[in-house]
């Protein structure tokens, strides 16, 4: 996400610092552009895109995601589509997911691996019946659609929406925000909104409009993904918005939100230099993959699978307020085990937590290692993650 | 006493051979959520344009420049239980650090309020 290097106030005056991009690059305009502004975003560049970093404040807004519900555009993100016979056969050759098992109305999380094993993305793939729905990360998407076109046979159809805004409702209210919309199942038998659980999907009809709606999300609480048409997504923000318990929430409660749940950033704590097992997302390789294999970097990921990783990613809790930013190194005793892959200020937890890879030997929950922060050595202890625990809402069959 | 400012958007109110500095109001709303403060130890040394504090909002550090050279002579404690003392009250409760004005030359150049009104309205 934002650049966390340090930079002068003058820098950071500047406005574009946090972006990744170059300040000259241009940048496209969301489809809510003019709606965030309104509601009085601060808007910086990410992903190709001048995006809400904050409306009236990080530390308010995390607050209020934690306790209501908070709405996020977004729209940067990639929504693809796979369909065609064979679809889930062709995935399987690029993701280590379990794709031909994957009901109709399922999500599962999932990595698009290069040949090595190494990282390209991390994304979500919903199975829809006639289609697969794939959501990938805004600043990736289009390396993405070049490595899906390439690898997917000729009878697979890759289609990429990008007519499609994607809003987040995040929050233990966000059930009951989204429920007064009065959505309707788009056919009969589908699930009503309130049967979906954590990893479910459906598609909706609201006033008409066609939403694809998926139980999931970034920040560890309960609440929704919605696909909607560029063209009803200001009438669909503002539908939530007037709920009491929804706010517009921005970039940057997005990201203190994900590090409390323990959820990586992909740039930053994956890459195509990570792997799955020292990423910690084992997980993600279905049991029936790891018996058959066949997708990228198979050999290595299923020696590291059965050997160990040498490094591993893991969680730090620091005491006092100073936060470990990306690239920290970590010590333990005169030894450097690893470096910081991102870090912040826990607004839940009241100090600052970090993901690091460290060496295998030092990665327990527990070990006692040291953060190297402007030149001074500051006591770290290794900790289970979610730092701030999941409050997702299962049902039935879901995963 | 007389207040000015720099383009890097400190304040430094000057009274006498000492110096009180921190960070305007533009700058605390640009940085948004302030959550720590490092601010520099009694007895350092500090040198005109160099680091001599750190501000942490939520997303990222940033440095504080010293607008002057001198010796620190006492940094706000108040920050250290509530660095948001920045946000709420920047240019009074927020002050960052005291210094001694080892070189009352390096003040010229520097802005008061109304042409650092003006900076900032350009920006």
């Amino acid at each position: 996400m934002e650049n966390k290097a340090r930079g002068g106030l003058c820098h950071r005056m500047s406005g574009q610092s946090m972006s990744e991009e170059a300040e000259t690059e241009s940048l496209e305009k969301l489809p809510l552009d003019a709606w965030h502004r309104r509601q009085g975003a601060r808007m910086v560049g990410f992903a190709g895109y001048e995006m809400p970093i904050q409306y009236e404040g990080i530390l308010a807004e995390h607050e209020w995601t934690r306790t209501h519900a908070g709405l996020f555009d977004v729209s940067h993100m990639g929504q693809l589509t796979v369909s065609g016979d064979g679809a889930a056969e062709a995935l399987e050759a690029l993701l280590p997911a379990d794709i031909a098992s994957l009901k109709p109305g399922c999500i599962r999380y999932s990595l698009l691996l290069a040949e090595d094993g190494g990282i390209l993305d991390d994304l979500m793939v919903t199975n829809r019946s006639h289609e697969f729905y794939l959501v990938v990360n805004g600043a990736t998407k289009w390396d993405d659609i070049g490595h899906l076109r390439e690898h997917l046979p000729d009878d697979v159809t890759l289609n990429h929406l990008a007519g499609h805004a994607l809003l987040a409702l995040q929050g233990p209210e966000a059930a009951v925000a989204l429920g007064r919309l009065a959505l309707t199942p788009a056919f009969q038998g589908m699930p009503a909104l309130d049967e979906l659980g954590f990893m479910q999907a459906g598609p909706f009809f609201w006033e008409g409009r066609p939403l694809g709606v998926g139980r999931s999300g970034y920040t560890g609480e309960d609440g929704f993904e919605i696909s909607v048409r560029a063209e009803h997504v200001a009438a669909l923000a503002d539908a939530l918005c007037a709920q009491t318990e929804v706010k517009p929430i921005g970039l940057g409660a997005r990201d203190s939100l994900r590090l409390e749940a323990g959820l990586p950033l992909y740039g930053h704590d994956l890459s195509p230099e990570t792997d799955p097992v020292s990423a910690g997302l084992e997980f993600a390789i279905s049991k029936a993959r790891r018996a058959t294999g066949g997708f990228p970097g198979a050999e290595r990921i299923l020696k590291l699978l059965a050997e160990g990783a040498p490094t591993r990613r893991v969680g730090l809790a620091l005491e006092g307020r100073a936060a470990a930013r990306e690239g920290a190194e970590v010590f333990a005793g005169e030894n450097k085990v690893g470096h910081v892959t991102s870090g912040g200020f826990s607004p839940t937890l009241g100090h600052p937590i970090a993901m690091a890879y460290v060496n295998a030997a030092v990665s327990t929950p527990g070990e006692e290692l040291e953060i190297e922060i402007r030149g001074k050595r500051l006591p770290a202890t290794v900790a289970p993650m979610p730092f701030v625990p999941h409050r997702y809402q299962r049902r039935g069959a879901a995963k | 006493m007389t207040r000015y400012y720099t383009e890097e958007h400190e304040w430094i109110e000057v009274d006498g051979d000492t110096a009180t500095i921190g960070i305007t109001d533009y700058a605390q709303e640009q940085l948004g959520d302030i959550v720590f403060v490092e601010v520099p130890a009694e007895g350092t040394s500090l040198a005109k344009g160099k680091e001599a504090a750190v501000v942490e909002s939520v997303k990222a550090a940033s440095d504080v420049y010293s607008p002057i050279s001198g010796t620190a002579i006492e940094g706000n404690t108040a920050l250290e239980d509530d660095p948001s003392l920045v946000n709420s009250s920047p240019e009074q409760d927020g002050w960052f650090f005291k210094v001694t004005v080892a070189d009352p030359a390096e003040l010229e150049g520097l802005m008061d309020e109304a042409a650092y009104k003006d900076f900032v309205a350009g920006l």
